[in-house]
C-alpha cells in the first residue's frame, strides 16, 4: 500500500512558476506524479507547463480537487504559504524551504494542531512512494519499489539509505525526509506510526542525527508498541563536536541527550538495530528483518 | 549568530529590561572616560568576549591574576583594570585553552545586589514552544543545577496562540519566591524579555544572573543574547552588531559563498553535498581511523564557482594532509561537480591526495570528466571505500 501518498494523490505546487518549482515540477510529472496545477500570487489564469494557474491555493482545491501541496518558496513567504495551505484544508503539504525562521515555525507548528493538515518539513527532501508519487527534490531513478519505509531528518543521506536499500534488494515502501530543522510539521513517531499501519512496510529505517531528543522519544514510542516490525537506524555526527551548528538548523549538541552516541545507545537499547557505519545501512536493515 | 554582553544589554533595555547603567569603551582612555560619567562610586570593568565564564577566568599573560571581570572603586582603579585587559588574552571555560583577545570593555555601574537569579528564553524542541527556565541558583552553571538540583528549576511554556500572558509572568515570580515588593518590576522584566525575544527573532536569551537590587528592582546583571542566522534578513539592526573578530575566519570566508563548514582538528578535509551526509561521512572517516579537518556542505544547488571556493578553503587549512569529495548527486549534477574540481585542483595545484565518490543523477559523465583529466584522482565506488581511500591515502602520503 504503501504511506502519505500514492498514483491517487493530486497535487499541486505553490511557488509553481518559480525556477526550483517549474525544475521539480517537471521532474515530478516526468516521474509520474498526478501534478494538477500550481499556486504563483499575481498569475493565476496563465498556464504553466500545460497546467493550470492559479492565485490562491483555495481557488487551486476547487479548481483541481487537489489534495496534496508542495512548496518551493523562498524562506521569507514560506510560513504564509504553509498557512494558506492549511486554511484551504489540503490534506498533505509537504515543504522544501529550507532557511524558514524558527519563530515562524512556531507558529506554523501550532497552527497545525487541530487542524486537518499533515506538514512534511521543512527543509527536507519531501516523500515518494517509488513508481507511483514523487514530491520533492530527491532524484527518481535511484529508488526502487519495495519493503523498507524509510524515514530521516536529512536529504543525500536519505539517498544513501535508498541506494544500500535498493543494493541488498529490498526496495522502498515510502521515503519521508521530515527535515533537518529544529521545528517541523512531523515528527519521527508520526512517520513509524504510519510504517506500523502499512501492510507493504515490512522493516523501518530510521536515520536521525545529533540536536534535539527527538530520535530518543522516537525510540521509547517503539520499545511501548505492543505490535512491532523490525526497524532498523543510524544517527549522523559521532563526531560532530558540541555547541557547533552542523548544517541543518536543527544540528546542534546542546545537552547530554542530543549526541549521537546517547541516541543510538538509546535505539539499541529499545531494540533497534543501529549501523555504526553510514555504509552499512543496507545490511542492518537485512539484520533487522532476519531478527 | 551572537552579540557582545553591551549589545545585548543595550537591545533589551529598548524592551524595558532593566540593567545597569553602562558605557563600551575601546581603549583605556575612553574606559576612563566612560567611568566619568556614572554617578559611582563603584565600577564594574566588563571584558568583552563572545564567551561566557569570564569572572572566573584568567588572563594568559597571568594566570594567576584577576579574571575578565573586575570590580574598581576609584578612576585609576578603572584605568588599571583596562590596561591589563585590553589586548590581552583571556581563558574562560567556554573559550578553550586558546582563549580570546579583549577588544572591548563594558564599563557599568555598580549596583547593589539583594539576590541573584537565573533566567532565560529558550525553544522547546520536544513541545515546538517557547520556554522561560528560571531558577534561584542565579550565577550559577546552570547545567550543573539541572544535573544536581533540577527541582531547582522552573519551566514555563508559552502556547504562541495567545503569546505570553500576565499569568505566565506571575508563574515565574511566584515560582521564584520573590518578595511582594518585587513582584511588578519582574513581570514587566519578563514581559519584556519575551517581547524582545519574538521582536529580534532571537534564538536564545540567558540572564544569569538576573538580579533583585536593594531598591526591589528586578534587573540583568549578565546578558547573553543569540539570533536566529535564518531570521537575520528582517533584522539588519542585529547583523549589523556582528563582531567579525569573534568569528572563525574559515567560517566566514564559507559563509560568503553560502558554504556551511565547521573547523575541526583532523587531517582529511571533507567536501560533501548535504548536512546530515556530510556528518556521516565525517563519521566513517573516523571509523576507518582518520581525523576528519572538516564539516562542509556545499548545498543542493551548488555550481562549479562554488565546488572551488569550498574546494580552496578546505586546502587552506594547513593541517589538511588528504581530501574526500562525497557527493550524492540530486539536484546537483555528478558531472558539474567533477567539472568543479578539476578546476580547482589545477587552480590550486593540488599538492595532498584527492580521493572523489560521487553516486546520482549524471554519475558517469562526472566520473568521465575525472579519469580523463590527467589530475591524480583516486576514484572510490562507495561510502565505504571512499574513506578506506582516503585514511590509507593519506597515511602514506604522510608517510612518504
Amino acid at each position: 500500500m504503501s504511506v502519505l501518498v500514492n498514483k491517487n494523490t493530486k497535487l499541486i505546487c505553490q511557488g509553481f512558476t518559480g525556477s526550483q518549482g517549474t525544475f521539480h515540477s517537471e521532474q515530478a510529472v516526468a516521474y509520474g506524479t498526478n501534478m494538477v496545477g500550481g499556486v504563483t500570487p499575481n498569475k493565476g489564469g496563465q498556464e504553466h507547463l500545460g497546467l493550470p494557474v492559479f492565485n490562491t491555493v483555495d481557488e487551486a482545491k476547487a479548481k483541481t480537487g487537489c489534495n496534496a501541496s508542495v512548496i518551493y518558496v523562498p524562506p521569507p513567504f514560506a510560513a504564509d504559504a504553509i498557512l494558506e495551505a492549511v486554511d484551504a484544508k489540503i490534506e498533505l503539504i509537504v515543504c522544501i524551504t529550507e532557511g524558514i525562521p524558527v519563530n515562524d515555525m512556531v507558529r506554523v507548528r501550532r497552527a497545525l494542531q487541530g487542524s486537518t493538515s499533515r506538514l512534511i518539513g521543512p527543509n527536507c527532501p519531501g516523500v515518494i512512494t517509488p513508481d507511483e508519487c514523487k514530491i520533492g527534490i530527491m532524484p527518481g531513478h535511484i529508488h526502487t519499489r519495495g519493503k523498507v519505509g524509510i524515514v530521516s531528518r536529512s536529504g543525500t543521506l536519505t539517498y544513501e539509505a535508498v541506494a544500500q536499500t535498493g543494493a541488498v534488494k529490498l526496495g522502498q515502501s515510502t521515503c519521508i525526509g521530515i527535515g533537518g530543522d529544529p521545528v517541523n510539521g512531523t515528527s519521527f513517531i508520526d512517520c513509524l506510526e504510519l510504517f506500523m499501519d502499512d501492510d507493504e512496510t515490512e522493516v523501518i529505517l530510521m536515520i536521525g542525527e545529533i540536536g534535539g531528543t527527538a530520535e530518543i522519544e522516537a525510540a521509547e514510542y517503539y520499545q511501548s508498541l505492543k505490535t512491532k516490525k523490525p526497524i532498523a537506524g543510524f544517527i549522523a555526527g559521532v563526531t560532530a563536536p558540541a555547541g557547533k551548528r552542523m548544517g541543518h538548523a536543527g544540528a546542534i549538541i546542546s545537552g547530554e541527550d542530543d549526541t549521537a552516541a546517547a541516541k543510538m545507545e538509546k535505539m539499541r537499547s529499545c531494540g533497534f538495530v543501529v549501523s555504526d557505519s553510514p555504509a552499512g545501512l543496507g545490511e542492518a536493515v537485512v539484520k533487522a528483518l532476519a531478527a | 549568530m551572537n552579540v557582545h554582553e553591551y549589545q545585548g544589554k543595550d537591545l533589551l533595555k529598548a524592551y524595558g529590561v532593566s540593567v545597569p547603567d553602562g558605557i563600551v569603551a575601546f581603549s583605556v582612555e575612553e574606559a576612563v572616560k566612560a567611568a566619568e560619567q556614572l554617578p559611582g562610586p563603584l565600577y564594574v570593568i566588563k571584558a568583552q568576549i563572545h564567551a561566557g565564564g569570564r569572572g572566573a577566568g584568567h588572563f594568559k599573560n597571568n594566570p594567576e591574576g584577576k579574571g575578565g571581570v573586575r570590580l574598581c572603586h576609584t578612576l585609576d582603579e578603572v584605568k588599571e583594570a583596562a590596561e591589563a585587559m585590553l589586548g590581552q588574552v583571556l581563558v574562560t571555560k567556554q573559550t578553550g585553552a586558546e582563549g580570546k583577545e579583549v577588544h572591548r570593555l563594558y564599563v557599568t555601574d555598580g549596583v547593589d545586589i539583594e539576590k541573584e537569579y537565573y533566567c532565560s528564553i529558550l525553544l522547546d524542541r520536544a513541545t515546538s514552544y517557547l520556554t522561560f527556565i528560571v531558577s534561584t541558583e542565579g550565577g550559577m552553571d546552570i547545567e550543573e543545577v539541572a544535573e544536581n538540583t533540577p527541582e531547582k528549576l522552573l519551566k514555563v511554556s508559552i502556547d504562541p496562540a495567545t503569546g505570553m500572558q500576565p499569568f505566565h509572568a506571575r508563574e515565574l515570580a511566584f515560582g521564584l519566591g520573590l518578595k511582594k515588593e518585587s513582584l511588578r518590576s519582574a513581570g514587566q522584566f519578563f514581559m519584556a524579555l519575551y517581547k524582545a525575544y519574538n521582536d529580534l527573532d532571537a534564538e536564545a536569551i540567558e540572564i544569569n544572573p538576573m538580579i533583585v537590587t536593594d531598591k526591589n528592582e528586578v534587573m540583568a546583571l549578565d546578558a547573553k543574547l543569540s539570533f536566529d542566522d535564518n531570521a537575520l534578513y528582517r533584522q539588519p539592526n542585529i547583523e549589523k552588531m556582528r563582531d567579525e573578530t569573534e568569528e572563525d575566519a574559515k567560517e566566514l570566508e564559507a559563509h560568503k559563498y553560502d558554504l556551511s563548514y565547521v573547523s575541526l582538528d583532523g587531517n582529511i578535509g571533507c567536501m560533501v553535498n548535504g548536512a546530515g551526509l556530510a556528518m556521516a561521512t565525517m563519521d566513517i572517516i573516523k571509523l576507518f581511523g582518520g581525523d576528519p579537518a572538516n564539516f562542509l556542505d556545499v548545498g543542493g544547488g551548488a555550481d562549479k564557482e562554488k565546488v572551488t571556493a569550498a574546494f580552496k578553503l578546505i586546502l587552506s587549512d594547513p593541517k589538511v594532509e588528504g581530501v574526500l569529495v562525497n557527493i550524492f548527486g540530486g539536484i546537483m549534477k555528478c558531472d558539474i561537480i567533477a567539472e568543479g574540481i578539476v578546476a580547482a585542483a589545477k587552480e590550486v595545484s593540488l599538492s595532498v591526495p584527492l580521493v572523489v565518490r560521487l553516486a546520482g543523477t549524471n554519475v558517469e559523465k562526472g566520473k568521465e570528466i575525472l579519469s580523463s583529466s590527467g589530475l591524480p584522482i583516486i576514484p572510490a565506488s562507495d561510502l565505504g571505500d571512499a574513506a578506506e581511500k582516503v585514511v590509507a591515502a593519506t597515511k602514506q602520503a604522510k608517510a612518504a
